[in-house]
């Protein structure tokens, strides 16, 4: 393996470990807060992407500069959050919190299966391809690599922005010092005033939009098909898990070993590229079933 | 939990008039080769599916939720497909018993990791065992077919070579008494000592562990008995469709067995082929008309079930038994 494919390997890693945990901080932040593992948030990252697809294709089309990209990209992730996330939230989501576990999965797997098949009825089976946002920012060549300064420089610097962003949001914010008190215990919150419906549903809709970011955000450097949200979902569910459910730093020290991992493999061994994220999520989870940053819970007896 | 309540509890199934329904609903499936020669395939379909379906069941008992179980359906139907294809002429009975021993293999290896979570955990290294599998009969088309996936020839039946007609009825009558034996198995297990425990960890696990149990091995017991069941179900269907291909695996398939299993009463042995066979029925008339919106159709209904009749049909069912009761059955 020479510089130029280590580089490579080492570029394709970070972008896509970039993508992959700006939609796990959405999962982990929903789960953490509100102890629901959310499925269709793999249907909410490709309906972002599908979202920010149509957008821009639009805005070309009236003629206006393909710089508007960047914008529309975070329109279209807030109306993912505020359209689909906050309505999920409010009638379904919210019946459900008295119930066990399973059916709190089950019912987001519902709500996955029918985004599925909206996206088709409104995208269609054709893949969709977008690089606008690529081109504006050309490329970067580093040690006589070259790599789009969009996937080399600004997805990371996203990735790496919102995850302080969400380190100080939680501590040093109001809301945000609202929200860790309701994850933290929701009776003792809620017996001080703290509306938690309302946090719950700020939470909810955050992680939305989040989901639709990185949907957003990976839309021109991959092409969009159906099927995009299934695999998302697992991939960020493996980030996640290996963490440690709830774990936001841990989320993006994973996202980046799995998003490596991956890389690396197709450069050495193509054909086990997939199967690499849910190796490592197995060899650690098997070493430490609470993931790498998680603390075993207290069990009620 | 002893054994005398349970008999007394059988008992008073022979006298519900439930009962006789299930009697009168397995003698119209024996008729349909007759009857309907028309829905047989659709039939020995659903009963397949149902068995799977049952598995799936099994574990919602202890209150889990599979969402790979489809794993298990097309592991078996692919060691059948590789059996056929390195040793032509294989009689049917040993193709299924391969196939089920693939799916218990597989149940085996996997479970032992599996057992280790409870709830989101468990359902997501389900999801993730079967997308692994899954992507592996895409990417090693050599060995796998790809996408096309590989045939399933038709086998000898102890050893006498079958038109396909009389083999489809072989395989409709096996599919039938499998049913009603397995499903028979599975509810006399659920009452066992082994399957009392393993129901235990649904409600408290950590008595289990203060009885001296390993709530672990009572979880992987039922998990065996769920890959199982599904083997047997997924190699019939393999029979059935003469090909298999990844579709079998594919997380959609899953679902699909999670949602007859919630839509039948989630945890009720007679309400997973209830559902199976209402579930295909309405599959092979309804997708003609809405196959775009198919997902959204059965999204759309797990979500009323989960809101509004967490018990599913069987739930439904007994309650219109136990209101009128003594008026006597009404047909299905």
């Amino acid at each position: 393996m020479n510089l130029a494919i280590f580089l490579l390997a080492l570029f394709d890693g970070v972008a896509y470990a970039a993508l992959v945990f700006i939609v796990a901080l959405g999962l982990t932040l929903i789960f953490g807060v509100m102890r629901i593992l959310n499925v269709a948030h793999g249907s909410l990252y490709a309906i972002g992407a599908y979202a920010s697809v149509s957008l821009t294709g639009y805005a070309l089309s009236l003629g206006f500069a393909p710089v508007l990209a960047f914008p529309l990209m975070i329109v279209s992730a807030v109306l993912v959050g505020i359209l689909i996330g906050a309505p999920l939230e409010k009638f379904l989501l919210r019946r459900i919190y008295d119930k066990s576990e399973v059916l709190q999965l089950l019912m987001t797997f519902a709500v996955f299966m029918i985004l599925e098949d909206v996206q088709r009825l409104v995208w269609g089976t054709r893949p969709y391809f977008d690089s606008s946002a690529l081109q504006v920012l050309g490329n970067v060549t580093v040690f006589g690599v070259t790599y789009t300064a969009y996937q080399m420089i600004l997805l990371p610097l996203i990735a790496v922005a919102l995850l302080l962003g969400m380190r100080f949001f939680l501590r040093h914010t109001v809301t945000g010092k609202l929200i860790t008190a309701t994850t933290e215990d929701r009776e003792a919150a809620q017996s001080i005033g703290v509306d938690a419906d309302k946090v719950f549903l700020f939470t909810f809709v955050i992680g939305a939009i989040l989901a639709g970011l990185g949907g957003a955000l990976a839309s021109p450097t991959t092409s969009i098909l159906p099927g995009m949200g299934a695999d998302m979902i697992v991939l960020s569910f493996a980030v996640v898990a290996t963490a440690g459910l709830g774990q936001i730093e841990g989320a993006a020290l994973t996202a980046l070993m799995i998003g490596l991992g991956r890389s690396f493999a197709v450069y050495l061994y193509p054909e086990i590229s997939v199967l690499v994220p849910y190796l490592i999520m197995v060899l650690v989870l098997l070493v430490r079933p609470e993931g790498l940053f998680g603390t075993p819970g207290a069990r009620k007896i | 939990m002893t054994t005398t309540t349970e008999q007394s509890k059988v008992n008073a199934r022979m006298k519900n008039p439930l009962f006789l329904l299930w009697i009168i609903g397995i003698l119209a499936i024996a008729a349909v080769p007759f009857a309907m020669p028309s829905l047989q395939l659709l039939v020995s379909f659903a009963m397949a599916k149902g068995l799977g379906v049952l598995g799936v069941t099994v574990l919602l008992r202890a209150g889990q939720v599979s969402f790979g179980h489809a794993l298990y359906f097309g592991i078996s139907a692919y060691a059948g497909a590789f059996l056929m294809a390195s040793m032509p002429g294989t009689d049917f009975v040993i193709v299924m018993i391969a196939g089920t021993l693939g799916a218990v293999l597989a149940g085996l290896l996997v479970g032992l990791f599996v057992v280790r979570y409870r709830g989101i955990f468990f359902g997501m290294l389900n999801l993730a065992f079967s997308m692994i599998f899954w992507s592996i009969l895409e990417k090693f088309y050599h060995y796998t077919g790809g996408a096309d996936g590989i045939r399933l020839p038709r086998p000898t039946v102890l050893g006498n070579t079958l038109d396909h007609v009389q083999f489809e009825l072989v395989l409709f009558y096996t599919a039938m008494v499998l049913m009603v034996a397995l499903g028979w198995f599975t509810t006399r297990w659920f009452a066992s000592p082994i399957g009392q425990l393993f129901q235990t960890i649904k409600t408290n696990e950590t008595r289990l562990e203060y009885l001296g149990v390993s709530p672990r091995r009572a979880l992987l017991s039922g998990y065996l008995l769920s890959a199982a069941l599904c083997g047997v179900g997924g190699v019939m269907m393999g029979m059935a469709q003469g090909v298999v291909t990844p579709e079998y695996v594919w997380w959609v398939r899953s679902a699909e067995m999670v949602f007859i299993a919630v839509l039948g009463g989630a945890g009720s042995v007679q309400g997973a082929f209830l559902g199976a066979l209402i579930y295909e029925f309405v599959r092979t008339y309804a997708s003609v008309y809405a196959g775009d919106i198919w997902q959204m159709i059965l999204g759309g209904f797990l979500l009323i079930i989960i809101l509004f009749a967490p018990g599913g049909l069987i739930a439904i069912l007994n309650s219109l038994f136990n209101r009128g009761s003594g008026k006597g059955g009404t047909g299905k």
